[in-house]
C-alpha cells in the first residue's frame, strides 16, 4: 500500500528548465520526509504539485489516498500547506487570518473561531490575537502561518522551507511545534536548505539535485554510504604537523579522501577517516604522544549532511541569505526572490 | 496532541457544500477580508475620493466656460453635462484597485494559500470584485454630494435615477473583472497599478464623457458612439435627465440604457472567463 504522499514520475517542465525530471517519493503514514537540495533543485516544484498548485506534464501523485491530479479539490481538504515565506494577510489580525482560513476550509463560522482562539492559544500568540499581522516579528508571522495550515487538523502536511529566515531561537521553537505535530500522527514533508534541520526533525530524506533524488535513506544511512568516522587532530605547533601525518596515516581507512590524511596547515588540523570508535582515539593518542606531538584538541568525528551533500552534489548546500541573521521579517522581496529561482 | 485532536474537531464538520452556495458563501468570506483590508488602509478610499472630486472642480471651472453642448455655452449647462462622464469615470477606476489588490495577494503568496484550500475557484476574484463595488458605491455618494454642490440635478424622478446608479455600479463591476485580469498577468503590484490605469485615458476620454461626441473629429466620432464606456454616461444622463441629447443614430446612443446593459454583461462573461481559467494556472 503506498504510503500517505507518493509520486511516481513527476515530470515539470518550465520553458526550457526540466525542474522535476522523473521524481519518485514514498513517505509512510506518520513519517517526516526531508527533501533537501540547493536552490533551483526541485523541491518547491515538487511541493507545488502535491498540493494542486501546478500540474505535472507527467507523473503520478497520490496524497492521503487521494489522486492528485483527478481529485485536486478532495486532495485540498486534507492537506495543510505552509509555505517559505509567511503567507497571512497583513492587514488582517491573527485571529481574523485564522478564523478566514477556517471557513474557507467549509468551517461554520463559529466553529472556525473556535478553533481559531485554539490555535491563537496553542502557538503562542494570542497576545497579539488582536493586532494586525503587520505588526508581528518574522517568528510570529511563521507561527501564524503555521497555524492556518493547522486549521482543520489535516493528516498531511507540506511545509516548504519553514524556518528560511528564521533566527535560531524561533527555528528552534518551530522545531518543537513541527515535532510535536509529528507525534500526534500527521505525515510531513519538509523541504530545507537546512542540513541541521533535515537531521533534527526528518525520519527519511531525499536529497534532490537537478529535479531528480539523487539519494534516499535515513540521516545513519547516508553518513554511512558516505563513509564512516574520522579523526581530527589538532597540534600544538605547526612542526608537528609532519610528526602527527605519519602517526595518523597508519590509522587511515578507505573512506573520504581515499584514507589519506588532509591537512588545514593554518588551524594546524589534521583529519582522517578511520574505523574503530573511541578505542581507537585512546591508541592515537598515546602514538603521538610517543612520538612527542603536544595536541590541543583530538575528536572523533562523525559526517555531517554536509559531508554527505558534498560527496552526492558536488557542492556544498545552498545556505539562505539570512543563514544566521535574525531577518525579523525576511518577508516578500528576498523570501520571494529565492521562491522563484527554486521555481526555475 | 492539542494541535491535532483540538477540543473544536466536533464543531469541524463541513457546512454543507453546494456549487452555488459554497461559491458564494467564499466570495463573501474573500469580499469581508477585503473590506477589512480596505477600512484599515483609509488612505486608498480617500485618495480615490479626491482624483473625481479634483475632476469635477477642473472641469466644470477650467473647462465649463469653453464648452458648447447642444446650442449652449453655459457653463452651468456644462456642468450638469459632465457629471455623468465623472460618475462613470469614477467607476471605471475600480479597475486599478482590483488589479493591484490581486497583484499584491500573488506577490505575497496568498493566491497560493488560497489555491491550497477546498475552496470555490473563483471565489478569490469574485470577493475581490464585489469589495471593490462596496468601495465603488460609497464613492458614488460622496461624489453624489459634491456634483449637488455644484448644480448638477436629478430631473427625471428618483426611480430613473436609481437605475442610472444601478448601470453605472454595473459597468464598475465589469471593469473591475477587467482589473482582476491585469492583475493575474502582471508581475507585481506596481504594474497592476500602473497597467491598470493607463488604458483607461483613452477609453474614458475619447467618448462622450467629457465633450459632446458631435464635436469630435468626424472619424474618432464611430469609436466614440460604441465605446461601451459612452453607452453608460448617455443612459446616465437620459435617466437623470442631464443635458446632452445624442443626436447620433448610431445604435447605442439611440438606445443608450439597453446598451450598456449588454456591454456591462458582455464584459463581465468575457473577463471573469478568462481571469478565473488565468487564475486556475496562477503559479505566483
Amino acid at each position: 500500500m503506498p504510503g500517505a504522499i507518493y509520486a511516481e514520475g513527476l515530470v515539470k517542465t518550465f520553458g526550457d528548465v526540466r525542474a522535476l525530471d522523473g521524481v519518485d517519493l514514498d513517505v509512510p503514514e506518520g513519517t517526516v520526509l526531508g527533501l533537501l537540495g540547493p536552490n533551483g533543485a526541485g523541491k518547491t516544484t515538487t511541493v507545488r504539485v502535491l498540493t494542486t498548485l501546478i500540474r505535472p506534464d507527467s507523473g503520478r501523485a497520490v496524497v492521503a489516498g487521494i489522486d492528485v491530479l483527478r481529485h485536486p479539490n478532495e486532495v485540498r481538504r486534507s492537506i495543510g500547506l505552509s509555505g517559505q515565506f509567511a503567507a497571512v494577510d497583513e492587514y488582517l489580525t491573527g485571529r481574523e487570518n485564522l478564523q478566514m482560513v477556517g471557513q474557507l476550509y467549509q468551517m461554520k463560522a463559529k466553529a472556525a473561531k473556535a478553533r481559531a482562539g485554539e490555535l491563537l492559544d496553542r502557538f503562542h500568540l494570542a497576545d497579539a490575537a488582536d493586532r494586525t499581522a503587520r505588526t508581528y516579528s518574522g517568528g510570529m508571522r511563521r507561527r501564524l502561518d503555521l497555524a492556518a495550515a493547522l486549521v482543520v487538523s489535516p493528516p498531511v502536511m507540506f511545509m516548504d522551507e519553514p524556518t528560511t529566515g528564521l533566527d535560531p531561537r524561533n527555528r528552534q521553537e518551530l522545531w518543537e511545534v513541527i515535532k510535536e505535530l509529528v507525534s500526534g500522527g500527521t505525515t510531513l514533508l519538509l523541504t530545507t536548505q537546512y542540513l541541521e534541520e533535515a537531521d533534527h526533525l526528518a525520519h527519511d530524506i531525499c536529497v534532490v539535485d537537478h529535479g531528480r533524488v539523487i539519494a534516499r535513506g535515513t540521516s545513519d544511512q547516508l553518513k554511512d554510504q558516505t563513509g564512516g568516522e574520522r579523526v581530527e587532530v589538532v597540534v600544538h605547533e605547526p612542526e608537528m604537523i609532519d610528526g602527527a601525518r605519519d602517526v595518523l596515516a597508519r590509522y587511515g581507512v578507505a573512506g573520504i579522501g581515499h584514507g589519506e590524511v588532509s591537512v588545514e596547515e593554518h588551524i594546524r588540523k589534521l583529519t582522517v577517516p578511520v574505523t574503530g570508535g573511541a578505542k581507537l582515539l585512546a591508541e592515537v593518542i598515546r602514538d603521538l604522544d610517543a612520538v612527542g606531538v603536544e595536541i590541543d584538541d583530538i575528536g572523533l568525528r562523525r559526517p555531517t549532511l554536509d559531508d554527505v551533500f558534498l560527496s552526492l552534489t558536488g557542492h556544498v548546500a545552498d545556505r539562505g541569505e539570512e543563514e544566521d541573521g535574525s531577518a525579523p521579517d525576511g518577508k516578500d522581496g528576498k523570501d520571494r526572490k529565492s521562491r522563484k529561482e527554486a521555481v526555475k | 496532541m492539542t494541535i491535532v485532536l483540538g477540543s473544536a474537531d466536533g464543531l469541524n464538520a463541513p457546512r454543507p457544500r453546494g456549487g452555488i452556495v459554497q461559491s458564494m458563501n467564499d466570495s463573501l468570506v474573500i469580499a469581508r477580508r477585503n473590506l477589512i483590508k480596505m477600512s484599515r488602509i483609509p488612505e486608498v478610499i480617500i485618495f480615490g475620493l479626491i482624483q473625481p472630486i479634483m475632476f469635477v472642480v477642473l472641469f466644470s471651472y477650467v473647462f465649463g466656460g469653453s464648452m458648447q453642448i447642444g446650442t449652449s455655452t453655459s457653463p452651468a449647462v456644462y456642468r450638469e453635462f459632465l457629471m455623468a462622464g465623472i460618475f462613470a469615470q469614477t467607476v471605471t477606476f475600480a479597475t486599478a484597485g482590483a488589479g493591484a489588490g490581486i497583484a499584491d495577494d500573488m506577490h505575497k503568496g496568498l493566491i497560493d494559500r488560497f489555491r491550497s484550500l477546498p475552496m470555490a475557484r473563483g471565489a478569490v476574484l469574485t470577493g475581490r470584485t464585489f469589495a471593490d463595488l462596496v468601495q465603488t458605491t460609497l464613492t458614488l455618494v460622496v461624489l453624489t454630494v459634491v456634483a449637488l454642490l455644484v448644480g448638477w440635478r436629478i430631473h427625471e424622478g428618483v426611480p430613473k435615477a436609481l437605475g442610472a446608479y444601478a448601470l453605472l455600479l454595473l459597468l464598475g463591476y465589469a471593469f473591475s473583472w477587467i482589473g482582476a485580469l491585469i492583475g493575474l498577468s502582471v508581475r507585481t503590484p506596481e504594474a497592476a497599478t500602473s497597467g491598470g490605469l493607463i488604458w483607461l485615458f483613452p477609453v474614458t476620454f475619447i467618448s462622450n464623457a467629457f465633450v459632446d461626441s458631435s464635436n469630435l473629429p468626424s472619424w474618432l466620432q464611430p469609436i466614440a458612439e460604441w465605446n461601451p464606456f459612452s453607452a453608460t454616461v448617455q443612459a446616465c444622463r437620459v435617466l437623470f435627465g442631464n443635458p446632452g441629447v445624442s443626436t447620433s443614430d448610431a445604435w447605442p446612443m439611440q438606445h443608450p440604457v439597453w446598451a450598456s446593459l449588454l456591454w456591462s454583461i458582455l464584459i463581465i462573461v468575457v473577463f471573469r472567463t478568462l481571469s478565473v481559467r488565468k487564475y486556475r494556472s496562477a503559479t505566483g
